[in-house]
């Protein structure tokens, strides 16, 4: 007989707010598209999500002193879910982070104007490209509002998968988050064939990626006896059994998490299914994604995995340094302005691995009051953030005959004709750039540093080196703008007014670049000072 | 270890030393703000700001004078202006001693040539900006000398260089006043680069700019560094005062408005080099080469400047000679040691007052004449402007060192420290003060004697009251100076390290080295009168002249010597950049561009849009990994 004890977890649900709060707004979602007429959806779906995250961004603010006082008095704090779930200094930065990009998006999701009074989303996803099914739906003014509570249910899973602290819900969270975007890709309302085309390409490479990791993680578990990273951190202390498992199990779930921040050599779905899927979605999951894989992997090696940092700190450098080097050099020759920002994109998952690797922390010789690995992430990741998001909105607005003009020869001479948008853009392509009074060049610097004080002076050498070659893909970018005039006979290409959200968006993001990159300290000591990763009793 | 006063801290009066700043910094940021709408009234409160830095520098002075010797210096920090690393950076006010006079000199000849401008400046068009240059150059020195660290210092330091820069070219219609602008702020910038330099080696070293922090850890100096130092500093001097080597943009300098050459170019701002040297003694005294350096420029310099002096005809460039030469004696004053750094400030504070007189009177001169610089055009004017005559006479017997003019009480210490610390120095100082007796007899003789020579159409008259005031308030201090600074000047800076052997009294001490001095400087004056009084002066200079008059008009070649030292090779180099540039990186470049391009193509045809070849691609990269861990367990 066999007696199943069932001990009712200890949640303390006030420090899992920020969390519950956005995922209690996306199960909202669904009820309002059940419930909600349907003229009203589109603006209550909006509303809730944009006061959703707010809200968990608010809460996350006001915990965020907490986390400090919590270090301090580790038993006051192993809160959460017991084992599972767990939130400490770097998990409220990392939701700060990821809710406010989410804010970000969620309004970006909400302009219309730039689409002559549409979203940017199809009318009828289940209808055939260019059928009559379709343009009734689009004439009969139809919206998926359902992409509110898909980016919620998505930013749910991000949020968990920064804050856990095993193996399973690890891979729980990679699905939640990706699932959703699956979808939001094949939304696009223009091109439909290419965006479906990346929805599935999506979709497949990111099952493919999702088994290695379940197949890492089964490693891992064979290997510690457990899900949870005390145990890993543990048995990677004091376990006796050979570690081949471990090692195979490592790389592979890193595999999965590399494919998830779109590192070289798991980034081929990255351009196409950024090129395909709606704006809006490509700079919501090219930030958030990016900032949840980041963060996820982060807390797997430094919390469970800090013992095997002299095995897994050479692979990564080689793949940071395979990253940076292979997406500059593509991006080159690339003819699409999307396209552009996707390589960039992926250029930028191996220079924000760069401090990855060093591993610079209180634990390996940080001193009080620098910037670390941890923190330089962040700063690293918020800056790129805020350039990313303000560049896809800018592309949203460069339109020709009602479409996106996203190609690079009909941006020629645009810069001079508006010279407004122009100078706003060069100020995002040169933050992307690293070009210093930017946060571009603050989060680089932080970063180098983090990795050279960490011990790696030639990775940092090396990313400077890379950082060099990618200037040249932006400041192509930038010559094309305003230093090429547009082909004879081609469409005129013209730069559309863009509605309230997207003048919101775009401000928040000029302003964070240029304040950021004058006045970086505030933030950056904040991370500091919120750095340390809670690494359980046991380990 | 010097004796140095610690400051203490500002209390009082002393917590406003600010506002001695802020006054003309406002009244210039007013003027040149505000712009047309201040035109009719500007230049009067512009006269006002000075006159009301002084007042409040006077109480201030007697405050000093009468509180205990101990508390004779006063700091005033005012803000952090940045932290760096372990560097911090306060913005601080030093009020001592030495840094009271200067205040005292800069507001009081400051305010004196306000009012000169007022009518000298009456008809110009541009005479709003005239004035806000003005205060801002005032602002810019009180900076200067009231700063409590080198980097403030610094501050001033650009200020004053931007303000020169701004007054030389105030005409700046003018082809050579815009050159002579540019001449001047570059030549700065030489002397800039060494107090850069001087004050990062001081970071390195000492971790502070600040006076009290570095003059603290001077004694442990290492003698190299602080000779390195010390060097950095006298080049920095050399720039500003019109040191050889890098004197040759006075003489151009003088392009500007009169009384901006009385006030910058001669009284104040050229003498901040002979301020920062004083300043440092710290750091000279540990290094016996620097300031031997500093002596020996500073005998060059005053030979070259008389000699220059005795070539000219132009009056203004005559006395631009004489204020390098005076500068000269200053230098090698503050190149002795503690017993001559009284003296160097007590001759500069003598020469601000004989000589901004010298030039405000050149200055009627010209207003008399048409503006005409050229002393071949003068003669006999005493009788035409005798109130400019008797002013100017004053001035004259100051710099010659006529018993009881102050001159002679400020020259007279300087020959004698340096005959006592290095008779050769003391010698060859000696024949400068001759030769200074010499060309100044000439002016003398030229401009004021013998018979007129003016144009056709030139009738001098006597300028307006608004500018013989000045004149007189100058020559006041310029004959009683000496006899009123003497019996205490070297006492009152023992605070800040010096250690005049004086004589605390108003009456001269004969030594026999001063009975030598009079009789050289007569000699002087009789040859000078020998050549130029007693024989008619030629209205056109003559051409056939010795080749130590050529010498002298062409600036002893100081232009050439510039260019072929630092122009031709600057070009050459430059040239040759330029070739390695186009020849090697550019190729280098554009190949780097290509090979990248290149590889680009090649590499984007993975890119084929089709999910199996990205599988692929996947799997590769995971068998990869896989191999390098096995790798790195092997290795």
């Amino acid at each position: 007989m066999i007696f199943l004890e069932f001990t009712a977890p200890q949640v303390d649900y006030v420090r899992l707010l920020p969390f519950l709060i956005v995922l209690g707004v996306a199960c909202l979602g669904i009820l309002v598209e059940a419930f909600v007429p349907r003229k009203a959806r589109f603006v209550t779906q909006t509303a809730l999500a944009i006061l959703g995250l707010a809200a968990g961004l608010g809460a996350t603010i006001w915990q965020w002193g907490d986390g400090g006082r919590g270090l301090a008095d580790p038993a006051s704090i192993t809160g959460g879910v017991t084992g599972t779930v767990l939130v400490d200094g770097p998990v409220q930065c990392f939701w700060a982070i990821l809710f406010g990009f989410g804010l970000i998006a969620a309004i970006l999701f909400a302009e219309r104007r730039a689409h002559a009074g549409a979203s940017a989303f199809t009318p009828m996803a289940a209808a055939i490209p260019g059928s009559r099914l379709e343009s009734e739906a689009s004439e009969a003014g139809l919206v998926h509002s359902e992409v509110f509570p898909l980016a919620l249910f998505s930013l749910s899973g991000m949020a968990l998968l920064v804050a856990t602290n095993d193996l399973l819900v690890l891979f729980v969270a990679v699905e939640v988050l990706s699932l959703p975007l699956y979808v939001l890709s094949g939304l696009a309302r223009h091109r439909r064939l290419i965006s479906q085309e990346a929805a599935l390409k999506y979709f497949l490479l990111g099952a493919a990626a999702s088994a290695i990791l379940l197949f890492g993680v089964a490693f891992l578990f064979g290997y510690s006896g457990g899900f949870s990273y005390e145990k890993l951190a543990h048995a990677v202390s004091f376990s006796t059994m050979g570690d081949g498992i471990l090692l195979a199990g490592m790389g592979l779930v890193a595999v999965g998490l590399l494919f998830k921040i779109g590192a070289v050599p798991f980034h081929s779905w990255v351009p196409d299914v950024y090129q395909g899927a709606p704006t809006p979605v490509t700079a919501f999951m090219s930030v958030c994604t990016k900032v949840a894989a980041v963060a996820g992997l982060l807390r797997l090696f430094y919390a469970g995995l800090g013992g095997m940092r002299w095995n897994w700190q050479p692979i990564l450098a080689g793949v940071a340094i395979l990253t940076i080097i292979v997406a500059a050099i593509i991006a080159i020759n690339q003819t699409d302005v999307k396209r552009v920002l996707a390589y960039s994109s992926v250029a930028h998952a191996g220079f924000v691995l760069v401090p990855v690797v060093g591993a610079f922390t209180l634990q390996s010789g940080l001193p009080e009051g620098q910037a670390g690995s941890v923190a330089s992430v962040m700063f690293y990741l918020v800056g790129y953030g805020l350039a990313t998001i303000g560049c896809f909105t800018v592309i949203m607005l460069v339109r020709s005959q009602g479409r996106e003009a996203s190609s690079l020869d009909a941006w020629a001479g645009i810069g001079r004709r508006y010279p407004l948008f122009g100078v706003v853009m060069v100020i995002f392509l040169l933050s992307l750039a690293g070009i210093p009074l930017t946060a571009g060049f603050m989060g680089k610097l932080a970063a180098f540093m983090a990795a050279w004080r960490g011990g790696y002076w030639w990775l940092a050498l090396v990313a400077v080196l890379g950082s060099i070659i990618a200037v040249f893909i932006y400041i192509r970018v930038i010559q094309v703008m305003f230093f090429r005039e547009p082909a004879e006979g081609s469409d005129p290409v013209e730069l559309v007014r863009p509605g309230v959200p997207a003048v919101i968006v775009l401000a928040l993001c000029l302003i964070g670049t240029l304040g950021l990159g004058l006045v970086p300290g505030p933030l950056l000591d904040a991370f500091q000072a919120a750095s340390s990763f809670l690494i359980p009793a046991g380990a | 270890m010097l004796e140095t006063l610690t400051p203490v801290v500002a209390t009082g009066l002393f917590q406003y030393a600010w506002l001695l700043i802020a006054i003309p910094a406002i009244v210039a940021a007013l003027l040149l703000i505000l712009g047309k709408v201040t035109n009719g009234f500007g230049h009067w409160i512009a006269s006002l700001a000075p006159i009301a830095s002084f007042v409040l520098a006077l109480i201030m002075f007697i405050q000093l004078a009468q509180a205990p010797k101990a508390d004779h210096a006063v700091g005033l920090t005012l803000y952090t202006w940045m932290t760096s690393g372990a560097w911090h950076f306060d913005v601080g006010l030093l009020i001592d001693p030495l840094s009271i006079l200067f205040v005292l000199l800069i507001t009081g000849v400051g305010s004196i040539i306000h009012i000169y401008s007022l009518g000298y400046m009456a008809d110009d068009p541009n005479r709003r900006r005239f004035f806000a240059y003005l205060n801002l150059f005032i602002a810019a020195m009180l900076i200067l000398v009231l700063a409590d660290s080198y980097i403030v210092v610094f501050v001033g330091w650009e200020g004053v260089g931007l303000a020169s820069y701004l007054l030389i070219s105030f005409w700046q219609a003018k082809p050579s006043a815009a050159a002579a602008g540019k001449k001047a702020f570059l030549m700065n910038r030489v002397g800039d680069m060494g107090l850069l330099v001087a004050m990062f080696t001081m970071l390195a070293l000492v971790g502070s700019t600040s006076f009290s922090r570095v003059d603290q850890a001077a004694p442990f100096l290492n003698s190299g560094w602080a000779t390195f130092i010390g060097f950095m500093l006298l080049l920095a001097a050399c720039g500003k005062s019109a040191q050889v080597p890098l004197q040759a943009w006075l003489l151009d300098a003088m392009e500007g408005p009169t009384p901006v050459s009385a006030l910058i170019h001669a009284a104040t701002m050229v003498t901040a080099g002979v301020y920062l040297v004083v300043r440092s003694g710290a750091i000279y005294q540990q290094t016996p080469a620097a300031q031997l350096a500093v002596a020996i420029i500073g005998t060059i310099t005053l030979l070259v400047g008389a000699w220059i002096g005795c070539s000219k005809d132009d009056i203004k460039k005559v006395l631009a000679g004489s204020t390098m030469s005076q500068i000269g004696y200053m230098m090698l004053a503050a190149g002795i040691g503690p017993a001559g750094w009284a003296f160097a400030i007590f001759h500069l504070l003598t020469h601000g007052f004989f000589k901004a007189n010298m030039f405000l009177g050149a200055g009627s001169v010209m207003h008399g004449a048409n503006g005409d610089v050229d002393m071949r055009h003068f003669g006999a004017l005493r009788k035409a402007m005798p109130i400019t005559f008797v002013t100017f006479g004053i001035g004259y017997l100051a710099i010659i060192g006529f018993p009881f003019f102050s001159g002679f009480y400020s020259k007279d210490h300087i020959i004698e420290a340096a005959f006592h610390a290095q008779p050769v120095l003391g010698v060859l100082a000696l024949i400068g003060a001759g030769v200074t007796a010499f060309y100044m007899t000439r002016l003398m003789c030229m401009t004021f004697f013998g018979q007129a020579r003016w144009a056709k159409d030139v009738h001098p008259h006597e300028s307006p009251a608004v500018m013989w005031v000045p004149l007189v308030l100058l020559a006041i201090g310029s004959f009683a100076g000496g006899m009123a600074l003497n019996s205490w000047i070297g006492e009152w800076l023992a605070g800040v390290g010096a250690k005049a052997g004086g004589h605390p009294s108003w009456l001269p001490h004969i030594t026999w080295i001063g009975v030598v001095t009079l009789v050289v400087v007569a000699a002087g004056v009789l040859l000078g009168w020998w050549l130029f009084g007693k024989r008619p002066v030629p209205a056109q200079a003559p051409q056939k002249v010795s080749i130590i008059t050529t010498m002298g008009r062409n600036d002893l070649y100081g232009d050439q010597l510039t260019y072929n030292a630092v122009g031709r090779g600057g070009a050459v180099l430059a040239r040759g950049v330029d070739l390695a540039d186009e020849k090697g990186l550019d190729p280098l470049a554009d190949g780097t561009g290509w090979v990248v391009q290149t590889l680009g193509d090649k590499v984007r045809h993975i890119q084929n849009g089709y999910v199996r070849t990205y599988g692929v691609t996947m799997a590769v990269g995971a068998v990869l990994i896989g191999l390098a861990l096995v790798v790195s367990r092997l290795v």
